[in-house]
């Protein structure tokens, strides 16, 4: 047999690096102008497009999948082709993959801040997104398998399965979770209401977080790693086992999300008991990429590359210790909703994956452009300011989280809210918001500098676009297996084997459906409980357009302290007409599960004009153009009618009638205002938004009344 | 709560896939050297450049 030349694909490389730098900065940028607006709120530019409801989802949505996602890329099609000893399956495929995914990029920093989003969290894009993601993820898995296929190296080193894992998964999640019945080019409802679409949401988010954030990284940790340090991986077997551990565990660790929520007590604890369990191989991942510095820990004094994977591997160590203590229900109470989480996701998204990417790229642009890095001192300058970046950001947001949650706890010796104002707890917290915007601004420097580092880098060496490599192709296979053990056996028989597997998940399944097919249904419906009616459902939608869920939570947890503070706690049965569900998951403002009737029209008026009026100090931002932009009724008709396919009970042909209804209802508000000396005319935006949070709640108060 | 079975249906569809994928990796022998793929990948012996 003769060895074969070929050539790996440097170019596809090069190109999802500097996309990966790019998208980097940029969505890092947009973190900071929202970090800033939590203190400043004028820091929203006095524009719609640009306030903290729109650009959050848009931040996390271009760190997540622009920043990362093009890292991920970056680095699978560097490794995947050398670990196969194959070019990419097809140059085509490459090309395709790399500019549908920046035209995906685009197309969320146009519409996120138009206000075109699902406001389900990491899964925001609007329906015509979300196919295109499909189709450019398909052409993903083609060309990954097709180099599989044609690979020059019988054994799979563990990295690939990581990849492998990746797709799969993301495949599933996505569509999953993105099965909206569209109303019109960019706005859709969710098929799944109330507490089922919270659950398909932490399925799917917690999910993104393990196989978008974790297994990839872990893959590329996997390869890049050992060649890094030029030492194997501390031990195979360890990777291998904690591989196939981490991805069988990992799938029902969501329900985590949704503690003391209307979802069902059993799959509460279902999601603690595998998020407790997740522990395990996780913390395999990061030993193991640890011990194999074992013996070279001199290297890392002095290659700033493994110091940046050193931190980043412990980033992830202590992420993912703290994920499972997340999860301990005691911990959750106070935890939820707070500052808390935000540092928790940070430490894992700065330092896990911001700083793999870092080395990644330190270790692999000088390769490819055979040259060496440009300045090692600006490395190390980043590597400082990426770790202090990270210590300004993290140390006090726990201390913020920590310091809100327990004044919203805590009582007098009467037994009264010791704050039954919410925003005193906000405006505790504000010093340590600015040290947070800070640590980031510190972080977003390191990484511009290394902008600056690598693009001279480039400079100064030329791409090898086609880089030669020669290997053996693949000879036949002969496998023998002795046949000594029982489960050797059995392997050999794969149907007996298929049958056996098929009982084992099956039982498992039977016990976790137990409950839903005892009880006829786990959500018991309140009589009370009617649809939205037509302006409310445009109030909602303009609710969910503005990104309120970003900051106000809509679920009142069954603790004294929030029954006191928000009123009666949530029932799943309140939520069967929400499509999609706005529980939320940060109170940055307080929880508006039960707002309706709390204060009158006249002062939601003046608080959405200008929030300052009403509370002094809130950093919530003014909503003027409300006050102003005309509501669109023509969507009204769509809207119900995509409701009723739904399964919400508005009479047949009452979508003909439904903007006659809206009118009688938006001229009863301002009516209402009148009397109180605003003048608006009733086919403003602001009328339904008012109308929907005074919905907001009064099912259930009408119940109590009723009782 | 009907949408567990979408999602219990998919989560088994799911961990079936990784399992076939897993009974595969056993019987075509990706397991059986668990030494010797962490040295390989190590050993790229740099070619000549070509443009």
């Amino acid at each position: 047999m003769q060895p074969e030349n070929f050539y790996y694909d440097n170019k596809i490389v090069r190109n999802f690096g500097i996309a990966t730098i790019v998208w980097g900065i940029i969505g890092m940028t947009v973190g900071l102008l929202a970090a800033i607006q939590l203190f400043s709120p004028g820091a929203n530019l006095h524009n719609q497009y640009t306030t903290f409801g729109r650009i959050r989802p848009l931040h996390t949505n271009a760190v997540i999948f622009a920043f990362v996602g093009n890292a991920i890329f970056m680095g699978v099609y560097y490794s995947l082709q050398r670990l196969l000893k194959a070019r990419m399956f097809s140059d085509a495929l490459s090309k395709i993959h790399f500019w549908g995914w920046q035209l995906i990029i685009l197309s969320a920093v146009a519409t996120l801040p138009l206000g075109f989003t699902t406001s389900k969290e990491y899964a925001e894009l609007e329906w015509p997104i979300d196919i295109a993601i499909t189709l450019i993820w398909v052409v993903f898995g083609i060309n990954m398998f097709g180099t599989i296929i044609k690979r020059r190296e019988r054994h799979l080193y563990v990295a690939i399965w990581f990849y492998i894992a990746t797709f799969v998964t993301i495949a599933v999640l996505h569509i999953v979770n993105s099965i909206e019945l569209p109303i019109s080019a960019f706005k859709s409802y969710m098929v799944y209401a109330g507490v089922q679409d919270a659950l398909v949401q932490w399925w799917y988010g917690h999910n993104a977080v393990a196989f978008f954030l974790t297994t990839p990284y872990l893959g590329m940790m996997y390869y890049f790693l050992p060649k890094m340090a030029n030492r194997p991986v501390y031990s195979y077997k360890l990777s291998i086992l904690h591989f196939w551990t981490l991805i069988f565990i990992y799938i029902w660790a969501g329900p985590h999300h949704l503690l003391y929520t209307t979802l069902p007590g059993w799959a509460q604890s279902l999601g603690v008991a595998f998020s407790i369990m997740l522990i395990a191989p996780s913390w395999g991942g990061m030993i193991n990429g640890l011990l194999t510095l074992r013996g070279a820990w001199d290297k890392v004094r002095d290659d700033v590359i493994l110091k940046f994977m050193v931190v980043g591997l412990t980033a992830y160590g202590m992420a993912t210790f703290e994920g499972p203590i997340l999860s301990l229900k005691q911990v959750n109470s106070i935890a939820h909703f707070s500052d808390w989480i935000v540092a928790h996701v940070h430490v894992g998204a700065l330092g896990w994956n911001g700083f793999l990417t870092f080395a990644m790229l330190y270790w692999l642009i000088p390769r490819i452009y055979k040259t060496e890095l440009f300045s090692k001192k600006l490395a190390s300058f980043h590597f400082w300011a990426g770790t202090l970046g990270i210590i300004f950001y993290a140390v006090p947001m726990y201390w913020a989280g920590f310091t809100q949650s327990l004044m919203l706890k805590e009582f007098t010796a009467d037994g009264m809210l010791k704050y039954p104002n919410f925003l005193e707890t906000t405006l505790q917290i504000i010093p340590m918001h600015v040290m947070r915007s800070v640590g980031g601004g510190i972080y977003l420097l390191g990484v511009i500098v290394m902008a600056y580092n690598l693009f001279r880098t480039m400079k100064q060496g030329s791409l090898v676009a086609n880089e030669a490599a020669q290997a053996m192709p693949l000879a036949p296979i002969h496998t023998v297996v002795k046949e000594s053990t029982w489960h050797r056996m059995l392997e050999r028989k794969p149907i007996q084997m298929m049958v056996l597997a098929l009982v084992v998940i099956l039982i498992g399944s039977f016990i976790e459906l137990m409950p839903t097919l005892t009880i006829s249904s786990n959500i018991p419906t309140i009589a009370s409980v009617k649809p939205y009616t037509p302006l409310e459902l445009q109030g909602r939608d303009l609710y969910i357009r503005e990104g309120c869920s970003n900051c106000h939570s809509q679920t009142v947890r069954p603790f004294r302290s929030e029954t006191e503070r928000y009123g009666e706690y949530s029932k799943a049965g309140e939520f069967v007409y929400d499509h999609p569900f706005l529980w939320g998951s940060k109170r940055t403002g307080p929880d508006l599960a039960r707002e309706g009737s709390k204060y009158g029209n006249a002062w939601h008026y003046n608080h959405m004009m200008d929030p300052r009026l009403m509370s002094p100090g809130s950093i919530m931002p003014a909503y003027e153009w409300m006050l102003t932009q005309k509501l669109d009724t023509t969507t009204t008709a769509a809207k119900i009618n995509a409701m009723r396919t739904l399964g919400v009970p508005y009479a047949p042909g009452y979508d003909k009638i439904a903007n006659r209804d809206l009118d009688k209802q938006a001229q009863k508000i301002v009516e209402n205002l009148q009397a109180d000396h605003i003048k608006v005319k009733k086919d403003k935006e602001i009328i339904a938004i008012i109308a929907y949070l005074q919905r907001l709640g009064m099912d259930i108060k009408a119940n109590k009344t009723a009782n | 709560m009907t949408i567990l079975y979408l999602l219990i249906g998919c989560s088994v569809l799911l961990a079936l896939i990784f399992l076939s994928l897993f009974f595969w990796a056993q019987r075509s022998g990706q397991n059986d050297d668990l030494h010797t793929p962490s040295m390989r990948i190590l050993l790229d012996d740099e070619k000549e450049v070509e443009k």
